[in-house]
């Protein structure tokens, strides 16, 4: 069967031979123009004069708007409807659009737009989180609280306290094919819109909304991107629009890339927090009661902004079970780009404010931090029949297409209900099998795993030995310190927003059996199509190579969900079996009657199709079925069971289940320098019944490398004016090549989901980003062994940040 | 312009080209070559990574900086001229696709190219081969095992060039230091472009209209390299390659810092003329060369004068350096076997240092007995640790020393805080480099690139 084999990425082929086609590689018809938008210079204030004439008079300039120009607001928001495309006279940050330039050439836009002469009137800008918090400048009427039992009485009466904060940056997406959209206007007032976005859907509804269209004269299509990481999840809507509004007017297609530069000034990135922490633990340090503090700065718009906020507090218990907890977060609002969707989606931050938590209280009671951990760890799942192995949902019932008009309604007709930024229904809480263990939310921790997963993976890691090792070197080497952690990770799966966790699949058969497949998620090089083709190809029983999967498209699957929160082969695989199930029924039911035998003696295997005694191949069988007028396309829908959330009481159970993984990383640091290197990595993670180990493996080392990146050299630095400084990859360093770990062991958990998930596989996309907080802790505890203080190292842990931790640490303070 | 070169292996003579029109543009724009792809414009991130061969060998280049006519008479290979003509894959193409090397796919064709370079000229050192191509996907782990696994395949024949065009003499590509000297005389204003490393982002970032341009590469006697005895005379149009090659033996210290420099594609087309003469504070050459006490060949036409190399800075984005002049050649000492060079910036590979600290401190009987130290990244130009070097002579080769010239550091540098580091990181990292060069000295173990797990 096709599911559960490591083949390669679908579009290997063409990647390795430059065939892969991505936005800016697709053939223009003539007269195409091309787009470039003129940014403010500052973070607040006015335009007292604006004087376009030179852009409009450069070489190669067609038309220029500004925004009362536009044919509407061109909104670009996910979320509030605060992100109009054009600034207009007020600015909000450095790197705002301002202006739009239209073109004969890419270089030409660019050239015009730095012919423009502005006169800024510069206000004082909010910049830092204590600048927005003294302005009470933040998004919602005041702080998120959630709180389990009386944390502050459980924080006085612990044995002991700690407080601490940690401050922990952003991480540009760097996505290596920049932001880009291509718009081809059709008959009729209609757009075809090429877009690099992971969300195909939100593209449409802004080009529609843009241009006072039904959604139905907007097609968006996406073959693939080159990498997405949560930055195409709403930061390709200027783009589109843009396009669109320029197609629109002038009748010519019309493309729009942003050069790296540009990139990066103007989109957002990941939330930097700070987070504040009180805790109460018992001499084995067992935590009593934790209090966080979480801060972000969210910029000068929305956006994803609230349930990212949501997700960190969501995960800031980690793999912890935590008598009482109180989170209070403010979502702070700042002239900055507008943060956005990343890789983790504010689970990385919350996560890493609880093992910053574990890490401090070990180091107090001088107690090895991963026993301390354990210690803590929710318990084990027993181990029963639960798990269904690959072979556990062999013949489902079939899954109708749902009414969705039967799904809770937003609050505002106006919102935008594709967007994991609308404001979320309420649901309620189901109450907890008596014995198990919740979190802070009041989801009941079914699957827990990883107390035999970090077993296992001390075990084959050596850890007790190495970690004795590692104290010997530092005794003995007075320059060169090394430093190991272990660190778990429980990451949520599903969309908080409930309503989003559904997806529809078309599937049609052609009669040579050639199967044509088409799903709402979106191929960023995460290797959903692949896995989503072997599921097909599964339910078919034929070759991989009979299934060819197509191009994200509106006009094939509506009203998609963004391909974000790790839940693209969940919701897509599932949608593509049900649509595959249809139609394997339908010719199962013709060919039955067809040879007199029943339609449940009807196997699809090995690339035949059997009927009691018969056995044609595929081909045959949907020749058959054709020729029989039995229909050989269907929709296919899935929407997931059991989730149900309220996220301002922040009750109830938003994860349909957790994923699960621990790294182990050992560093060696300079303490004359800070400088340091990453000496070996071993991982084990659980992507239950794998579809794809080799994919899923791959999501696993490039997701822990990424993640490592973000708490070590990606530094993102703005001026006391507002000005992002690291703009390009001279000043922003993402891990290179020999940044990996020299030595890099990772293996999968071999275990299947016990909820029924598409062959009892886990999504995989964001949580190994989180294994990386294992080299940051490595770090942290090689600066440790310097002096008895503790590091209480901040991220991203630059060499200079190492090395100012590591004098503290000297001094003892 | 007109120019010729060989693109996949067929000749292309093209007509009026504009000088500072880039190779990558024109693949994409005019010729449909749309593998290479457009990253960064500005040569940090290797997606448009192409292969350039000439008489010297062949190199990785990153096509986005690598102005059309710097290809006059050469043979570019681009990702799509990789595999076979017949479509079969090159080893490295099916290495990659086997080994899972790659995700989203968009940084690849610039893999496959340096890849396959490397493979070509049998270079397995992937962590050095492959610095300068960023993969934001994968965590590099399957790439460096597709091409340990290619590694095992011999070069494919189609992969030879056939024989470069024979070319005419480019008006704006003077090909001796003479003929430059000439030209440069009647044309002060233009600007002179070596490997464009630098003056490619000029045209791509800046989007400056460069009113007259001169290159450099066809210049034959600015690119030798003359040993002798007691000194090395290298000619301002030596890549920085070259020069590592040439350090290894030399100078292992140095050559160490320059295998971090850029990135094997920027070192391909770098200069050290390039490095020394743009004046900039953070280039990791003059440091060394200053340390070292090279001395600096400017000519012009009629003339030519020498200095010690320090002397050519003069204070922040001003040299030494007079209309229709240029920096001919350096020459360096043989010899100064205790040069020691420490490069610190975020990221080991690829990144412009925060300091670069150049260290030539001789010790006879114990004693100091002389020192040249000199810093990148301290202050406006390449600078001299002039107080210091005077506090550590006659001292101990002890912790002595290092205390002798605690003060010395202030006085002699007031750096500045930026994106790459603040001005305390950068004090306190240099003085801690002495401590370091001295603890190198007692044997202590003081690098960790060579630590293993």
């Amino acid at each position: 069967m096709s599911v559960s084999k490591p083949l390669p990425h679908e579009a290997a082929p063409l990647h390795v031979t430059g065939r892969a086609r991505y936005i800016d590689d697709i053939p223009v018809p003539a007269g195409c123009l091309h787009l470039a938008f003129g940014l403010s210079q500052i973070a607040s204030g006015r335009i007292a004069k604006i004087d376009l004439e030179a852009v409009r008079a450069a070489p190669g300039v067609v038309r220029v708007w500004e925004a009362k120009d536009l044919p509407s607001e061109c909104d670009c928001s996910p979320s509030l409807g605060d992100e109009p495309m054009l600034s207009g006279a007020s600015v909000c940050y450095v790197g705002q659009p301002v202006f739009l330039v239209a073109a004969t050439s890419h270089l030409a836009a660019r050239k015009a737009v730095r012919k423009a002469q502005i006169t800024w009137q510069e206000r004082d800008a909010l910049l830092s989180v204590d600048e927005a918090m003294a302005a009470e400048s933040r998004f919602e009427d005041g702080p998120r609280i959630w709180e389990k039992g009386d944390t502050a009485a459980a924080l006085d009466d612990a044995p002991h306290q700690l407080r601490g904060t940690i401050d922990m940056g952003g991480q540009e997406h760097f996505y290596l094919e920049g932001q880009a959209a291509l718009v081809l206007p059709q008959e009729n007032g209609d757009m075809l819109v090429h877009s690099s976005t992971q969300h195909p859907t939100e593209i449409q509804h802004k080009v529609a909304h843009a241009l006072h269209l039904p959604m139905h004269a907007v097609r968006v299509e996406t073959r693939r991107m080159g990498g997405g990481f949560g930055g195409k999840e709403s930061q390709g809507n200027a783009l589109a629009v843009a396009c669109a509004v320029v197609a629109a007017a002038t009748g010519r297609p019309a493309k729009m890339r942003y050069d790296r530069d540009d990139d990066m000034m103007i989109t957002g990135k990941r939330h930097d927090f700070r987070i504040d922490y009180a805790v109460g633990y018992d001499d084995d340090g067992r935590l009593l009661a934790v209090d966080f503090v979480q801060h972000t700065r969210c910029g000068w718009a929305q956006d994803l902004s609230l349930p990212v906020a949501d997700r960190a507090m969501l995960h800031a218990d980690n793999a912890y079970h935590i008598p009482s907890m109180r989170i209070e977060s403010h979502r702070l609002k700042t002239n900055m780009q507008s943060a956005t969707a990343y890789r983790g989606f504010g689970g990385p931050q919350g996560m890493l404010g609880i093992e910053r938590v574990l890490d401090h209280v070990a180091h107090a009671l001088g107690r090895d931090p991963l026993a301390v951990r354990r210690a803590n760890y929710y318990a084990d799942a027993p181990v029963d029949g639960a798990d269904g192995g690959l072979s556990a949902p062999q013949t489902p019932a079939a899954f109708p297409p749902e009414d969705i008009s039967s799904q809770k309604k937003l609050a505002s007709a106006e919102g935008d209900v594709a967007s994991r930024g609308a404001g979320g229904p309420v649901g309620h809480a189901l109450a907890a099998p008596a014995g198990v263990q919740t979190t802070h939310y009041g989801q009941p921790v079914e699957d827990f795993v990883l107390g035999a997963l970090t077993e296992r993976l001390a075990q084959s890691c050596d850890y007790e030995a190495r970690r004795a090792a590692v104290a010997a070197w530092n005794a003995s080497k007075p320059l060169l310190k090394r430093g190991i952690a272990l660190t778990p990770v429980k990451f949520g799966i599903s969309f908080t927003l409930t309503h989003l966790n559904q997806a529809g699949a078309l599937v049609h058969v052609y009669q040579d059996g050639s199967v044509a497949l088409n799903h709402g998620g979106t191929e960023m090089g995460q290797g959903l199509f692949q896995k989503v083709a072997q599921v097909a190809a599964a339910r078919f029983g034929i070759p991989l190579g009979a299934v060819r999967i197509t191009a994200t498209d509106t006009a094939k699957v509506p009203n998609t969900s963004a391909t974000a929160a790790s839940s693209g082969s969940d919701l897509n695989g599932m949608a593509v079996k049900a649509a595959c199930d249809t139609i394997r029924e339908r010719m199962a039911e013709h060919l039955a009657a067809l040879f007199q035998a029943r339609a449940s003696e009807v196997i699809f295997a090995d690339g035949s199709v059997r009927v009691g005694e018969e056995v044609m191949s595929f081909e045959v069988a949907a020749k058959l079925c054709y020729e029989g007028r039995v229909s050989l396309s269907s929709t296919g829908f899935y929407k997931t069971p059991k989730v149900e959330w309220d996220r301002i009481k922040g009750q109830g159970r938003p994860f349909f289940y957790f994923a699960y993984g621990a790294a182990c990383s050992e560093v060696v640091l300079d303490t004359l320098t800070g400088e340091y290197r990453i000496l070996r990595t071993d991982i084990l993670h659980d992507a239950g019944a794998s579809l794809n180990p080799a994919i899923d493996i791959g999501q696993i080392e490039g997701g822990y490398v990424q993640g490592a990146g973000w708490l070590t050299t990606e530094e993102l630095v703005w001026d006391d004016r507002g000005r992002l400084r690291t703009h390009a990859p001279s000043t922003y360093k993402i891990p290179a090549c020999s940044d990996r770990p020299e030595v890099f062991n990772v293996a999968l958990w071999d275990g299947a989901n016990r909820e029924e998930t598409i062959y009892r596989s886990k999504a995989v996309g964001e949580p190994p980003f989180m294994l990386g907080i294992s080299a940051f802790l490595a770090l942290s505890d090689a600066v440790a062994s310097c002096g008895t203080a503790y590091p209480a190292l901040d991220a991203p842990a630059t060499p200079e940040r190492v090395l100012m931790a590591l004098r503290k640490v000297q001094d003892g303070v | 312009m007109d120019i010729c070169f060989l693109l996949n292996g067929e000749r292309v003579d093209l007509r009026g080209v504009s000088p500072t029109r880039t190779t990558l543009d024109w693949l994409r724009e005019r010729r449909g070559l749309t593998g290479t792809k457009e990253g960064c414009n500005e040569g940090d991130c290797g997606a448009c990574t192409v292969m350039v061969t000439d008489d010297d060998g062949t190199k990785a280049l990153n096509a986005c900086i690598l102005l059309l006519p710097q290809l006059h008479g050469k043979a570019l290979r681009t990702v799509e001229g990789i595999g076979a003509p017949d479509g079969a894959l090159h080893p490295v193409q099916q290495a990659m696709v086997d080994k899972h090397g790659s995700q989203c796919g968009f940084c690849t064709p610039g893999f496959i190219v340096s890849m396959a370079k490397a493979h070509k000229v049998g270079d397995t050192g992937y962590d050095d081969a492959l610095a300068g191509n960023l993969c934001r996907c994968t965590g590099y782990a399957p790439i460096v095992r597709a091409a340990e696994a290619a590694a095992l395949s011999p070069v494919p024949d189609w992969m030879a060039e056939p024989p470069l065009p024979e070319v005419a003499e480019l008006p704006c590509a003077p090909e001796s230091a003479e003929a430059l000297a000439a030209l440069y005389a009647e044309r002060p204003e233009a600007v002179l472009v070596a490997g464009a490393t630098d003056v490619g982002l000029w045209v791509t970032k800046q989007l400056r209209d460069l009113s007259g341009v001169i290159f450099l590469n066809r210049c034959a006697d600015l690119q030798r390299i003359d040993v002798s005895d007691d000194a090395i005379r290298i000619g301002a149009g030596v890549t920085m390659d070259r020069v590592l090659e040439l350090m290894r033996e030399e100078y292992p210290s140095y050559a160490e810092m320059l295998r971090r420099y850029g990135s094997a594609q920027v070192r391909a087309a770098a200069t050290i003329g390039g490095n020394i003469a743009n004046g900039s504070p953070i280039g990791d050459n003059p440091p060394v060369l200053i340390a070292l006490g090279a001395t600096l060949h400017l000519r012009h036409q009629g003339g030519s004068r020498d200095m010690p190399i320090e002397e050519f800075f003069l204070e922040y984005g001003k040299q030494d350096r007079a209309p229709g002049e240029f920096v001919e050649a350096v020459t360096i000492p043989r010899g100064q076997d205790r040069l020691r060079v420490y490069k610190l910036s975020k990221r080991f590979d690829q990144d412009i240092s925060a300091v670069c600290g150049a260290f030539n401190v001789t010790v006879e009987g114990g004693l100091v007995t002389g020192a040249r130290i000199a810093f990148g990244g301290m202050a406006g130009i390449p600078k001299r640790a002039a107080t210091v070097e005077a506090a550590l002579i006659g001292k101990p080769w002890t912790d002595e020393a290092v205390i002798a010239a605690w003060d010395g550091w202030e006085t002699d540098f007031t750096p500045m805080s930026d994106m790459r580091a603040s001005a305390d990181y950068r004090l306190l990292a240099a003085r801690n480099m002495l401590t370091r060069h001295l603890l190198e000295d007692l044997g202590a173990d003081t690098d960790v690139r060579k630590v293993r797990a």
